[in-house]
């Protein structure tokens, strides 16, 4: 295994929903690379086709209404797509672990903690029921159970939320997966229990040098945690850049309305921007730029045509019919 | 243990010096479990003296068993319900080695069919042999009424297990693979369903009418059995389509675990409280079709008894020997009342509504 390479490669990804409403496009055409130990996050408002992306990853679609269309998710060179159930299986939970978004719900209220920690390694690394139980009370210390070795006994109603999300996280990185996927894994939780959750995924991520995938649509969660971004917007990815290169100069219009509405602590009081509209519904999509109702930009062309996916630098994708202008409006407010 | 009376937590262990309890913070006994620490320590000392078991994890479990002794008319019947069963079960041998009556012992003046006390027979003579009297044959009424509860009892007991382990994998299976397959499952047991069962009951147990009496029991099991499954396997299949699509399942999956497994060890230990409750409800109702089937005549052959067959030898003599019906008559309400009851109580302590999850 290299050390450098890319873990990671998804090309073309489409998953769609039928619905009664329709076909649902909830994944439209999605590709990015991720590198071993990198993070990436994912970002979009509710609907913009952030989870399905990734439960699609690990082929976790419920199927019927849902189903993978097309495209390759490339990982460590295979093509998980396209693999047999049970050779997926293996992956999940082993390779590729995921958090979800609400603990209190993701746990098996009629097992105890150490007995959901245990399935795992019995599971993926052959563990004997004593093996998984001592590596067991060991994740639960690593991720800051107090008392561990009590604590296993209980129930998951005896959590408390955040703890619950440790618990998870625990579970998650049982199998020390090369990748995992935590999907909105502190938006249940309050701001000071969520400082301490991306503080723990940060620190065991360098620990054991996993990829972590970080989806949420809090844009001050990925700002501190990701090295690279993709911003989703009715199931397409909008734009795509380092974190860095991304909240400097934004070459979207709707990257850069999400960066405008978040509050900013030392400006003067006054109205928060938000960017008008509702997202669309992904049902019935316009032909041109599915962002073009809610667009300050917009001209003619863009309700008429898709936009074409610009590439601005070697590392920097916006789709937008002015994504150039759009990058170097950005750039330009950036120099004075 | 105190129904509903508030606790204050300062009375209940030494009162600290200093320590003054809130003005009459009226907690019930069930809600203490959530609150803060010192009064939970007041709780393991008035519900749970050994104080080691208050750290193990207070399970579900727990907590409807708790709230399942506070319901009095539930206690009455599980109180019940264990003393039929075991006077069922030791009954007829010690009666045997005391009076030596087995339960289908004719003894010589099989003629004179003996009341109960403080009844006297015809010719006067009088006794405490048989508490229950005799019947038509002169065997004693209290071996048979208590060898007629095991036969009973078992009918319900082995029928419910036949129906749990058909119903619920059956109904979990149907309700998580979903679509097609859940579709054809379930028209199946509709088209069951839609048999009139107890029909349906005694055309198995005509046709395959055994000989032996022991032959004709496992018939009877079989056939209760194979009808008593279709409730239960709608209970299920509700349940684990609600559950399915719960986080944890998700969850699950996501961590590779295989289809059966996430079935049988995530999904139905959360169906088992409806499981219980509507188990411990067919109990009765086997019972009370095994014992309309004896009385038609297709259930217990003699020499077996059970409650049904009883009665139906009693109902014949029911002017000149009534207690020969009263006795299993009463028996049997009894114990069906408190089977209902039990599972009264059980749907109350585990009601999905109340848990705490």
């Amino acid at each position: 295994m290299n050390t450098n390479g890319t873990l990671l490669e998804v090309k073309d990804l489409r998953t769609y929903f039928n619905t009664e409403d329709g076909e649902v496009k909830a994944v439209d055409g999605i590709s990015f690379q991720l590198k071993r130990g990198e993070t990436l996050g994912i970002v979009g408002e509710s609907g913009s086709g952030k989870s399905v992306t990734n439960l699609s990853l690990i082929r976790l679609i419920p199927n019927p209404p849902g189903r993978i269309v097309s495209g390759e998710v490339l990982f460590d060179g295979v093509d998980i797509l396209a693999l047999k159930e049970d050779d997926v299986r293996k992956i999940r939970g082993r390779r590729i672990a995921m958090i979800f978004q609400d603990p209190m719900t993701s746990l098996n209220p009629f097992m105890k903690i150490s007995r959901q920690l245990m399935e795992i390694t019995q599971l993926h690394l052959g563990h004997t029921r004593h093996q998984a139980y001592d590596h067991a009370i060991k994740m639960l210390e690593t991720v800051g159970i107090p008392d561990a070795s009590t604590r296993a006994n209980n129930y998951p109603h005896e959590f408390s939320g955040g703890m619950r999300q440790r618990v998870m996280i625990a579970m998650a990185l049982s199998c020390e997966p090369e990748l995992l996927i935590a999907d909105e894994p502190t938006t249940a939780l309050d701001v000071t229990i969520q400082a301490q959750i991306l503080e723990l995924i940060k620190t065991l991520k360098q620990a054991t040098g996993s990829s972590v995938i970080l989806i949420t649509h809090d844009l001050g969660v990925v700002a501190g945690m990701t090295d690279h971004l993709l911003v989703m917007y009715a199931g397409k990815i909008f734009e795509q850049a380092s974190t860095a290169e991304l909240f400097a100069f934004p070459g979207n219009p709707y990257t850069r309305g999400l960066l405008h509405s978040v509050p900013d602590p030392l400006a003067e009081q006054g109205e928060l921007y938000q960017i008008p509209g509702l997202p669309p519904d992904v049902a019935h999509l316009p032909p041109g730029c599915p962002f073009a109702p809610r667009c300050q930009r917009a001209e003619e062309i863009c309700k008429r045509e898709f936009p074409p996916f610009v590439q601005l630098t070697a590392d920097h994708h916006s789709l937008c019919h002015f994504a150039g202008e759009v990058y170097e409006e950005s750039k330009a407010e950036a120099r004075p | 243990m105190h129904d509903e009376k508030p606790i204050i937590p300062g009375d209940l262990d030494k009162p600290e010096p200093g320590l003054t309890p809130d003005p009459a913070p009226s907690y019930r006994e069930g809600e203490i479990i959530h609150t803060a620490p010192e009064f939970a320590i007041a709780e393991a000392d008035v519900l749970a003296p050994e104080r080691g078991d208050v750290i193990a994890g207070s399970s579900l479990w727990r907590d409807a068993w708790r709230r399942l002794l506070k319901n009095k008319l539930a206690v009455f019947g599980m109180v019940v319900v264990l003393l039929v069963a075991v006077a069922s079960l030791v009954g007829p041998p010690i009666i045997k080695r005391t009076t030596g009556y087995a339960p289908d012992y004719i003894p010589r003046d099989a003629k004179l069919i003996k009341p109960f006390p403080p009844f006297r027979a015809p010719d006067g003579s009088f006794s405490w042999l048989h508490p229950m009297g005799t019947d038509n044959q002169g065997r004693d009424m209290l071996a048979r009424v208590l060898q007629g509860g095991q036969i009973s009892l078992m009918v319900g007991v082995i029928a419910t297990i036949v129906s749990l382990l058909i119903g619920v994998g059956y109904g979990a299976i149907a309700g998580y693979l979903g679509g097609r397959i859940d579709n054809l499952m379930m028209r199946f047991v509709d088209i069951l369903y839609s048999l009139p069962y107890i029909i349906l009951v005694i055309v198995l147990l005509a046709m395959f009418r055994r000989n032996t009496p022991t032959g004709q029991l496992v018939l009877l099991f079989v056939a209760l059995g194979s009808v008593s499954w279709l409730t239960m396997a709608r209970i299920v299949r509700g349940q684990v389509l609600s559950l399915k699509n719960q986080e944890f399942v998700l969850a699950a999956r996501a961590t590779g675990v295989s289809t059966p497994r996430i079935i049988f060890r995530h999904i139905v230990p959360n169906t088992l409280g409806p499981v219980i409750v509507y188990a411990t409800l067919t109990i009765p109702t086997v019972m009370l079709t095994e014992a309309f089937l004896s009385y038609l005549g297709f259930g217990v052959q003699p020499p077996l008894a059970s409650w049904g067959s009883l009665a139906t030898e009693g109902i014949q003599n029911i002017g000149i020997f009534p207690w020969q019906l009263i006795f299993p008559g009463v028996t049997m309400a009894l114990t069906l009342f408190s089977l209902n009851f039990l599972g009264d109580g059980l749907r109350d302590a585990l009601d999905p509504q109340m848990r705490k999850l």
